[in-house]
């Protein structure tokens, strides 16, 4: 059974068509590409998928359930995070805490436990500040720990982002451009890092990215999206030759 | 090489008594401070009448300071002799006799960590106490000190570790008032509209309690009216609807004639004359407060205002979230404002107005967002500094907003915006549980 099932999947912002008739299904260890020139809509896909916006048309079925609609934070539960283009993470907040609220959905100690204390809270506390500096060692930051995460360098925001994402205990972890504005060297280190977390933690993976190499390289099957919809997908080598996406991205001669 | 380890040179006195003083623990100045109230009692009278200021100075000599500035010198005095001298030497020779007793320290630290806290508040609520029976001013102004910072407190909740802006906490004080009141009143006074008494009056400290809870969760009920529309955006919505609201609340009680309309309603019995019962409401209020802070569920509040629609994706239920901040924010205004008429013994819509939201805002931002012991502080320095300031009259109201404006240019997060004070004696002692927990783990 497939993880992630999306079926026609078409939104308008307005009159705007922003995604037409998008349709893919993901199977369970697989790293899937997303690719396709600036406004194509990549990150609107995102967005539904993850319940940011409700699809004008079309159904989304994750883990054989259809989640079209729901809230994100029901989507999260269920399994699937994300990192986001731009860094969204809780500035004022340590980066100790910005992993530690992502457990969130699985706490079980209630108002109950938030205001007096009950409910078993400072053990399931001191649990999830285990998990958390646990999460945050794995992914070597966790000297970082207790300073306030809008002081960090970028490259530790951007590994503070997916330690959050990952604390979610996610099925599915949706990755848009994960290596922006990083150097090629720091590329080829996050190339190994997604494979490694993907293979630590089970993991599912959808990439939006720009950078070829860092798609080819990772991916296993890859779509094109260009004004909304999908003019191209198949294994690297089929889309790197396909006249399509040449277009799509380098324009054609003025004949 | 070996100067960083030899004791400072002692250049001043300034120096040698700050290098004195460097370490002491707040549980030494805790008995400082005792001392000083205890010389106080024993010998302020005389002190003043002596020094020529005739009465006790009641707050410190503050509210002299622009009445009578001739006096300057012997207030300065008073202050030296009564409370800077006693506390200093006091706290020095505890210091010393812990040092050389460690049996003690100890027993102290075996404590549980409940008991160590309770001996704490108990110990800074003996201070309080007889300080504040010196005269009844001193009482009334440290009562309403207690319910100012149940109220900050509970503003922070939103302005601060939400990151909205409520205007409203005159309003739901004036609801948990007149709740409580009516309450109160229909209980056990004898009213013309609520007629004679229902329950034995030797109840009355009892029922208290429940009659501020019941007006706290009015409050809350009645926010949420405000809560659902206005949490479906964000932005300045919040800001007008609670404005609307304060209005709203303020004219209905205006026009309600049960309870008086604008003459006021009065006839509360008399049961929160001591300091104890608003002592004990205001550690209650600051404890829960705090323990929701301080957990993940409601530090996820933080996450809401830094980033909503990430707080979302990483599972936060974002509207539940902000609904529960709100409805705390209301709840416990409202058993302010319940504590309030109770200590006033006399409620008008008068005193619920924009003016007091502003006075409360005020003490907010002076002492800063997303911070328990910043909001505490915050109602102090205001109470202060509108006692030294009350001589002026209505100029006060044009010295404080301008004080306000120094202080936000200064920290624009206000003076401890974003971080704690910490109050060891208040806390619990995680190290010493560590180390018994090893211990045990040993066996």
């Amino acid at each position: 059974m497939p993880l992630l099932e999306i079926k026609n999947l078409t939104h308008f912002f307005g009159g705007l068509r922003a995604v037409h008739n998008f349709n893919t299904t993901i199977e369970p260890g697989e790293i899937r590409g997303l690719i396709g020139p600036n406004g194509a809509g990549k990150t609107t896909v995102f967005n539904l998928t993850t319940g940011v916006y409700k699809p004008t048309q079309g159904q989304i079925l994750f883990d054989g359930q259809d989640i079209t609609g729901k809230p994100p934070h029901q989507i999260g539960k269920l399994g699937i995070s994300r990192t986001y283009q731009n860094l969204r993470l809780w500035g004022n907040l340590t980066a100790l805490d910005n992993v530690k609220i992502a457990f969130y959905g699985r706490i079980r100690y209630g108002l109950l436990g938030a205001f007096f204390g009950l409910n078993g809270r400072y053990e399931e506390e001191r649990r999830i500040d285990q998990e958390a500096r646990e999460l945050m060692a794995l992914l070597d930051i966790e000297q970082y720990a207790d300073m306030v995460v809008s002081g960090l360098p970028y490259g530790i925001q951007r590994k503070v982002e997916m330690a959050r994402a990952l604390a979610t205990k996610p099925k599915l972890l949706l990755l848009d451009e994960p290596t922006a504005g990083m150097t090629p060297a720091e590329m080829e280190e996050t190339m190994e890092f997604v494979l490694y977390i993907r293979d630590k933690f089970n993991l599912t993976i959808w990439l939006i990215e720009h950078k070829m190499r860092f798609v080819m390289g990772l991916c296993s099957h890859i779509q094109v999206l260009n004004f909304g919809e999908i003019i191209a997908e198949g294994p690297p080598e089929a889309i790197q030759n396909h006249p399509e996406v040449i277009r799509a991205y380098l324009g054609t001669a003025v004949t | 090489m070996g100067h960083s380890d030899a004791p400072p040179q002692a250049r001043g006195w300034w120096q040698r008594l700050r290098a004195a003083y460097r370490d002491v623990p707040i549980s030494a100045w805790l008995v400082g401070m005792a001392a000083a109230v205890l010389v106080e009692a024993f010998i302020g009278y005389d002190l003043a009448y002596w020094l020529g200021l005739g009465n006790l100075p009641s707050f410190f000599g503050l509210s002299l300071i622009f009445k009578r500035w001739q006096q300057l010198p012997a207030i300065i005095a008073f202050i030296v002799l009564v409370y800077v001298l006693p506390a200093l030497v006091a706290t020095y020779f505890v210091r010393r006799l812990a040092a050389r007793w460690r049996g003690g320290l100890g027993l102290a630290q075996r404590l549980p960590s409940w008991a160590y806290i309770a001996l704490n508040l108990a110990f800074v609520y003996l201070i309080l106490h007889f300080w504040a029976q010196a005269n009844d001013y001193r009482l009334l102004v440290l009562r309403l000190l207690g319910v100012n910072i149940i109220l900050t407190l509970s503003l922070n909740l939103v302005n601060g570790w939400m990151g909205e802006f409520s205007v409203s906490v005159a309003g739901f004080m004036a609801v948990g008032a007149y709740v409580a009141s009516i309450l109160m009143v229909w209980g056990f006074a004898d009213d013309k509209v609520f007629g004679p008494p229902v329950f034995p009056e030797a109840w009355a400290p009892f029922f208290f309690p429940i009659a501020l809870i019941i007006a706290g969760a009015v409050t809350a009920i009645t926010a949420l009216a405000v809560a659902i529309p206005s949490f479906r955006t964000r932005g300045d919505y919040l800001a007008i609807i609670t404005l609307a609201y304060l209005f709203i609340v303020k004219s209905s009680i205006e026009n309600l004639d049960f309870l008086g309309g604008a003459r006021g309603f009065m006839g509360q019995p008399k049961v929160a004359e001591s300091l104890l019962i608003v002592f004990v409401w205001v550690v209650l209020a600051v404890w829960v407060m705090y323990n929701y802070v301080s957990s993940t569920l409601g530090k996820a509040t933080s996450a809401v205002r830094d980033n909503e629609p990430a707080a979302e994706m990483m599972t936060v239920n974002t509207r539940k979230v902000k609904i529960v901040a709100f409805l705390t924010h209301a709840f416990w205004s409202g058993v302010a404002g319940g504590l309030y008429a109770h200590i006033v013994g006399y409620i008008n819509p008068g005193s619920f107005g924009l003016v007091k939201s502003a006075e409360i805002l005020g003490m907010l931002y002076l002492g800063g967002l997303n911070s328990v012991t910043g909001s505490i502080l915050g109602t102090v320095l205001f109470t202060l500094l509108s006692e030294i300031l009350r001589p002026l009259k209505l100029i006060k109201w044009m010295v404080i907003p301008v004080i306000l404006i120094f202080v936000m240019i200064k920290r624009p997060r206000g003076l401890l915006g974003f971080q704690e004070i910490r109050l060891p004696f208040l806390e619990r002692r995680s190290q010493a549980d560590k180390e018994v927990a090893h211990a045990s783990a040993g066996d």
